[in-house]
């Protein structure tokens, strides 16, 4: 097992001139803590790594798609939406899919494409149906104190979809790009 | 950069001067800690200064709502300050806007709560 993380390892020191600080970042916190793998995608385009349950974890993914988000050419008023919704995602993963469980990981996969900047963040928890979740803006539940987060997800991004793992819940995050964003 | 708080007492009404941010396991516990404190020492009267916040997460709404309803729960009355675009945005979507007595002068903030 020792060989092929050492093998990962070169793999992503390989590439970290090309990445976002948060990832480099990220990837020094690899050496040291807990997160087991990080494979760069040379282009830069498309990135994959796996953190521990923690909220340090969370504040990485962040900064992450805020970076992510900028390059792709969003304006300034999206993209800290799109970094609050991925923000909101990864506290679901930590808080309510694994929750806290130092022996779960979570994953966060950042893709931009000619026409869209997808995430998709993945816990090893229970699972999560979407459909089960109360309307946070029902009159029963607005002053409820949590509920909101997939809601404020939905409110920011063009598509959101789950997939069930067994165990596990994958959330995926896309907001298009327009035409302009794309060229850059 | 972590949330901080301070208080201060005005005409009877407790004011707590928030910065930085309020998300899940930064600024959260402190705003519920606040709270109680205030109410423990006997006042109910809170006006949340939300000038210099910067961030809030689902979490951070929510310990709001949770602070509105304390506060409410206990008789007293608990307003909001000076919300930033990206607060008000918030609250906006969420429909917790017209839930929340929100001001942006203080000191007619502080003339509208009950004598």
């Amino acid at each position: 097992m020792g060989r092929k993380v050492r093998r990962q390892s070169l793999t992503f020191e390989a590439s970290t001139s090309t990445l976002p600080s948060s990832l480099v970042s990220a990837a020094d916190d690899w050496h040291i803590e807990t997160a087991r793998t990080a494979l760069a995608d040379s282009t830069t385009s498309r990135m994959t790594f796996t953190l521990d349950s923690s909220l340090d974890s969370v504040n990485k993914i962040e900064q992450t798609a805020e970076q992510y988000a900028s390059r792709a050419g969003f304006d300034e008023d999206t993209i800290p939406h799109i970094a609050m919704a991925v923000r909101e995602a990864a506290v679901n993963a930590v808080l309510h899919g694994n929750a806290y469980d130092p022996h779960k990981h979570i994953t966060a996969a950042f893709e931009t494409t000619s026409d869209a900047l997808v995430i998709r963040i993945t816990d090893q928890g229970p699972g999560l149906d979407p459909d089960t979740l109360p309307d946070p803006l029902a009159p029963e539940n607005i002053l409820r104190g949590s509920g909101r987060g997939i809601f404020l997800i939905r409110a920011f991004m063009d598509e959101v979809h789950f997939r069930q793992l067994h165990p596990g819940t994958e959330l995926t995050l896309i907001k298009h790009r327009t035409p302009a964003q794309s060229g850059t | 950069m972590s949330m901080k708080v301070s208080t201060r007492q005005v005409d009877g009404v407790t004011i707590l001067d928030l910065s930085g941010r309020i998300t899940l396991g930064e600024g959260s516990v402190t705003i519920r800690d606040a709270v109680r404190d205030v109410l423990a020492k006997g006042s109910n009267k809170i006006l949340l200064n939300l000038g210099d916040i910067n961030y809030i997460d689902s979490s951070g709404i929510g310990e709001l709502v949770s602070a509105f309803t304390t506060v409410r729960n206990s008789g007293g009355e608990l307003k909001l300050l000076n919300l930033t675009k990206k607060v008000h945005d918030l609250l906006q979507i969420t429909k917790l806007y017209t839930v929340f007595d929100v001001r942006d002068d203080e000191a007619s903030a502080i003339s509208s709560f009950t004598k």
